[in-house]
């Protein structure tokens, strides 16, 4: 797989896609996806004509507010082969089996978990090696900010613990996080084990209501079982932070990695692109920008370059 | 001030708010020793979990010495009319700390949320209701709102279910007109058969004048902790606020003298320094920060060689909330690097 983003000559052209749900998350990832060199964005479905449906017909896009059954019948017409579903973890289970049975590819920015997780600078190159198709899933906004850290440490030597604290803005969180906030906390620790690499993992989540708000803050700590390797530890975090920087050019380390006997700690603030959302919202602009990211890592790849 | 008569209903912390000073450290014996204590007493609600709750194990808060589930069920099975209650903040525990708890015999759940925040604790006291568990909201760093913010927040956790809604001074901010305002407007417009409570912090020495003030605005349940072990300069001391209800007519239920001989023998000596209105924890108070702040700071004051309140009045003016202890090392080397 080349590094380049640039499509080639020989692609005679872009991956198309839908994007059901037409809230923040939806409109920021169409945003950004409009700009995308491998993916552009055909279709917004949603349930009802909303402001988000409004926004995405102005904007070029065929709109449909019947849910992805409203989708179904254009999909070959359309050749969309790549679905993302920004709706909540209740209903994709019922939006992925629709879609992937006509062979589009589900990218999953809802906490349902269905399909293998995806933190682009950790494991999609794995993914794309074993051939991943049908379903992925992005974990969580607290997961895509912090997992890279706990594989960061990881990569260099064993982690028998790893935890991470994500604060976020109040403003930035939807109803969907609220009401099942507990699916945050599990799919977020789980994460930290399976992908981050910890033998075990716990993920903390608070939310802060200040104005102006907060920009989203992420603290990852790190025991590992041996005496840490400071200098390892800590070029490994900036070479980590420099591949997330790629999408999320707002992702910045806060102070100096901290070691305490076992303990490695560091911190980092992701401020987003905004887009759509306001740049505080780091956490949802990770969530877009890393599930963009894997839909045209796939699309490359599949394209042949 | 006429008290008298008034049903009061004490509820000790020094199980859990008290974790916060000893590090979370207390050892399942030392509980079950305050907690008969306390139950001999008469104390009629005792809390018992980890510092930051249900789950609160963790590096950012403090590993304890043992797990919410040992300390729950060896504190149940000691006590013979106390019931237990264990405390839950939505976003470190999950509903499966709340089964184990009643699993151990918790028979209340408080559900603790910053004072913004309630939306996040729909599933939590809706599953303690449904369990037929007596089911608190408790929102915290309640100074940092209007009475009439607080309240909206409120009618949230009631239309949930809880049966109860607390007004949380958990930075010891408050004074007793903040106090009154808020007890009242809560009293007047929850629904009659919602219990109200209040949980102090004494950063300010208001400890139990705040409780007072709760009770005459219609609070039913108030917060303390023997000999006051708890964050900051610790909650209101239980067996202080005892002896004064006990000398208003107020009814307790509670043997007064027995509490302050739980609070002198069982609670004193394990304490590792005196709970105490320090220059930290009145600096927690004055300026508004969550008193479980306190000991982080001096650790980063250790560390990084900046005053421990210097970092909390910092921790205050960037508006933090309870469980942001992460931010207090970052803050504390912005310090150091700006002298």
């Amino acid at each position: 797989m080349t590094q380049t983003d640039k499509p080639s000559k020989a692609m005679p052209r872009k991956a198309r896609a839908a994007i059901i749900g037409p809230g923040n998350i939806g409109t920021d990832l169409l945003m950004k996806a409009m700009r995308s060199q491998w993916i552009e964005p055909v279709w917004m479905v949603g349930i009802e004509d909303s402001p988000g449906i409004r926004r995405a017909r102005e904007m070029g896009l065929k709109v449909t507010t019947e849910g992805v059954d409203g989708l179904l019948p254009h999909i070959e017409e359309d050749r969309v082969s790549f679905a993302f579903d920004a709706t909540s973890a209740y209903v994709h289970k019922s939006n992925s089996d629709k879609l992937t049975a006509k062979g589009v590819m589900m990218i999953d920015l809802t906490p349902a978990a269905i399909g293998p997780y995806c933190i682009p600078p950790v494991n999609l190159h794995a993914l794309l090696e074993s051939g991943v198709e049908g379903n992925v899933n992005m974990v969580t906004c607290g997961g895509q900010a912090t997992i890279p850290l706990v594989a960061a440490v990881s990569r260099v030597q064993p982690v028998a613990y790893g935890e991470i604290v994500a604060t976020v803005a109040s403003a930035s969180v939807g109803m969907g996080t609220r009401d099942n906030i507990d699916e945050f906390t599990r799919t977020t620790s789980s994460a930290v084990e399976q992908i981050g690499g910890a033998k075990k993992g716990k993920a903390i989540i608070i939310i802060n209501p200040a104005e102006p708000p907060l920009i989203m803050r992420d603290t990852v700590h790190c025991l590992t079982e041996t005496e840490p390797d400071r200098e390892a530890i800590t070029r490994s975090f900036r070479e980590m932070i420099a591949e997330v920087q790629k999408y999320v050019p707002g992702y910045r380390m806060l102070n100096e990695p901290i070691f305490d006997g076992n303990r490695v700690t560091i911190s980092v603030e992701v401020e987003g692109l905004g887009d759509f959302l306001p740049k505080y919202s780091g956490n949802l602009d990770i969530m877009t920008a890393a599930g963009l990211r894997t839909a045209e890592m796939i699309a490359q790849m599949r394209a042949g370059s | 001030m006429n008290l008298a008569g008034k049903k009061v209903v004490l509820h000790d912390m020094c199980l859990r708010d008290g974790m916060h000073p000893k590090q979370h450290k207390i050892t399942v014996e030392q509980m079950v020793t305050i907690a008969k204590a306390l139950d001999e007493a008469g104390v009629p609600l005792i809390e018992v979990t980890h510092g930051d709750g249900l789950g609160g194990a963790s590096v950012n808060y403090g590993f304890p010495a043992a797990s919410d589930e040992e300390y729950l069920t060896a504190v149940v099975g000691a006590v013979r009319r106390a019931k237990i209650s264990a405390l839950l903040l939505p976003g470190i525990g999950t509903v499966d700390h709340l089964r184990m708890a009643a699993d151990c015999g918790a028979k209340t759940i408080r559900v603790a949320t910053h004072c913004t925040e309630a939306n996040v604790s729909r599933q939590h006291i809706n599953l303690a209701r449904d369990m037929g568990l007596d089911t608190v909201g408790f929102l915290m760093m309640a100074h940092m709102i209007e009475p009439a913010q607080l309240l909206e927040q409120a009618k949230l956790m009631e239309s949930y279910g809880a049966n109860c809604i607390y007004c949380t001074d958990s930075a010891g901010y408050m004074l007793p007109d903040d106090v009154t305002a808020r007890i009242a407007l809560l009293r007047g417009e929850l629904q009659p058969e919602t219990e109200i409570g209040f949980h102090g912090h004494h950063n300010m020495a208001m400890g139990v004048a705040n409780s007072l003030a709760a009770l005459e605005a219609g609070a039913l349940r108030i917060d303390g902790s023997a000999a006051g072990l708890g964050a900051g300069a610790g909650n209101t001391p239980l067996e202080v606020l005892a002896a004064v209800l006990d000398r208003m007519g107020a009814e307790t239920g509670v043997d007064i003298f027995k509490l302050m001989d739980a609070a002198e023998t069982a609670v004193l000596p394990i304490m590792d320094e005196p709970v105490r209105i320090s220059r930290d924890a009145l600096v927690l108070g004055y300026a508004g920060a969550y008193s479980s702040f306190l000991l982080f700071a001096k650790r980063a004051e250790k560390k990084y060689g900046v005053p421990s309140h210097e970092i909390l009045l910092e921790m205050a003016h960037r508006k933090t909330v309870g469980g942001q202890e992460d931010l207090i090392e970052d803050v504390a080397i912005d310090l150091a690097n700006r002298a």
